[in-house]
């Protein structure tokens, strides 16, 4: 699965690096280091995460997308 | 057209502002026939890692995908280049010689990596980073550990890919014309901090300093010239020059669109040469030089991140409604770049500015936020390891408010007040409109 966070909404309070601490990182005093690319058998992991953050600022790539044509 | 699908919806750029772009389209209930055009056989991924994590070798390229955050229900034409648009007859046509047809197209071409210039361009072991492919080619050239990287560029591409190299232990050059880095985005005041940081940090930094070509040896890089005829010795070197607009294939299009970018109005409808709105094509992301609303409508590219998402979200709403009930694009330009264990973040446009004010923490200690001033209101804020103060900042940039906004708050002990030492302007050739030189951030 593939997550993407919004590093000018982040601030740094860490609520993600406690919900998925294998998929995210703070470094220095607030730098966001993340995993894009979690297994999918981490998504309720992530999703805890993503529903953790107080400026919600990590998408979550939408469950059960069906691959679609490549024409 | 019986029995024929109708063309629907074109989006030309598969990237950010393209993915977010479409999705947008969807969300607000479009429901017919959607094309997804990329010149790259990628699906759509993220660019600000290629330059930090990506070389750090820390991320895998492919890692960098981008979540898709709904069905779009497209036909994705990846790896296959626009290469010509006729507005006559509402056609792409592409590099393989197939025409799309078109009803509405949305223009999320984005720009290019300014490639070396000069003599020595086609030496091997110069790079640039824009592409997947480019942090592919880079990190597997730093994995081989050469003796001495140069970087010409001290922009924010430059700076994170010299923090990566200084992070792998390697010997690193940095080279600049103007006197510190970032200089040009953040003044000199606060550019000179960061050099310090750089220097604490192993980098050798050259500023007031130009190349003029490089040489090699058997076909690889060797040797970097100055004007004077001094050289500075090099294994590899990172080219961070910025971008330019990708319009080539809209030359012969009627439109206003140069390397600087595609004119658009307040609305993301692109303009023609005679300087009528085309109501069938909207421009998003880098590639869209609008008449920003925040900004004293001055038209302007934003090569950020937060752009890229909000304006291409903007621009699929317009397409969907009435000519009448379509809103002007106001966007507070925003970045952020880690580098050198910083967390550096921008709001604003600090272009102009004539006074700057470091009103939380201080420059000593490396963390604070600086306002910037222009005739006495706001315009622009910068933090070093600071964030959670920007947001209030951001509002009172957004306002207009008076220079500087917030006084007596808690960590304002003593403002520190500076002139922030902007270069002089560079002659502008190529391009109308000023350009926020790329974040990927």
């Amino acid at each position: 699965m593939r997550v993407v966070v919004d590093l000018n909404r982040c601030q740094g309070y860490a609520q993600c690096c406690y919900a998925a601490p294998e998929h995210f990182e703070v470094r220095g005093h607030e730098i966001l280091f993340y995993d894009p690319a979690p297994p999918e058998a981490k998504r309720e992991q992530i999703e805890r995460a993503q529903q953790a953050c107080p400026v919600r600022a990590i998408e979550v790539e939408s469950a059960g997308l069906t691959e679609e044509a490549e024409l | 057209m019986i029995g024929v699908q109708r063309p629907g919806i074109v989006v030309v750029g598969a990237s950010l502002a393209g993915l977010r772009g479409a999705e947008a389209l969807r969300d607000g209930g479009y429901d017919g026939p959607l094309t997804i055009v990329g010149d790259e056989p990628h699906r759509p991924y993220d660019r600000p890692p290629l330059s930090k994590h990506v070389l750090a070798g820390e991320l895998a390229p492919e890692a960098t995908e981008l979540p898709q955050l709904r069905s779009l229900r497209a036909r994705w034409r990846l790896g296959q280049p626009a290469v010509a648009l006729d507005r006559e007859r509402r056609v792409v046509r592409l590099a393989d010689g197939a025409t799309l047809p078109y009803e509405t197209l949305l223009i999320a071409t984005g720009a290019r990596a300014r490639t070396w210039p000069g003599e020595g361009a086609d030496l091997a072991g110069i790079f640039t980073i824009r592409t997947v492919e480019d942090a592919r080619s880079l990190r597997n050239a730093l994995a081989q550990r050469p003796g001495r990287v140069l970087v010409v560029g001290a922009g924010l591409i430059g700076c994170e890919a010299a923090s990566c190299c200084r992070d792998l232990g390697l010997d690193v050059t940095l080279v600049d014309p103007n006197p510190t880095p970032l200089a040009r985005l953040l003044g000199t005041v606060i550019g000179g901090t960061l050099a310090g940081r750089m220097r604490d940090a192993g980098v050798d930094i050259r500023m007031n300093t130009k190349i003029h070509s490089f040489s090699g040896e058997k076909g690889g890089v060797r040797r970097a010239h100055l004007p004077g005829g001094a050289t500075i010795a090099t294994d590899l070197v990172i080219v961070a020059l910025g971008a330019t607009r990708e319009t080539g294939w809209l030359a012969a299009a009627g439109l206003r669109a140069d390397a600087g970018g595609l004119t658009c109005d307040a609305a993301c409808r692109a303009m023609t040469l005679a300087g009528e709105l085309d109501p069938a094509i909207y421009a998003a992301g880098d590639v869209a030089r609008w008449p920003n609303p925040l900004t004293g409508n001055r038209p302007m590219t934003v090569e950020h991140w937060g752009n890229a998402v909000d304006q291409a979200r903007h621009a699929a709403a317009n397409m969907l409604a009435r000519p009448s009930e379509q809103p002007p694009y106001g966007h507070l330009p925003a970045f952020w770049s880690s580098q050198f264990g910083l967390n550096i973040k921008l709001v604003g446009l600090t272009e102009g500015a004539d006074a700057l004010a470091v009103v939380q923490g201080a420059r000593a200690s490396q963390r604070f936020l600086a306002v910037y001033g222009r005739a006495g209101r706001s315009v622009a804020a910068v933090s070093f390891d600071q964030a959670r103060w920007l947001p209030a900042y951001a509002e009172a940039v957004a306002a207009g408010s008076a220079f500087p906004p917030i006084l007596g708050a808690t960590d304002q002990p003593r403002i520190e007040w500076l002139e922030p030492g902007f270069p002089v302007p560079r002659r502008s050739t190529d391009q109308a409109a000023p350009t926020l030189e790329a974040a990927h951030g």
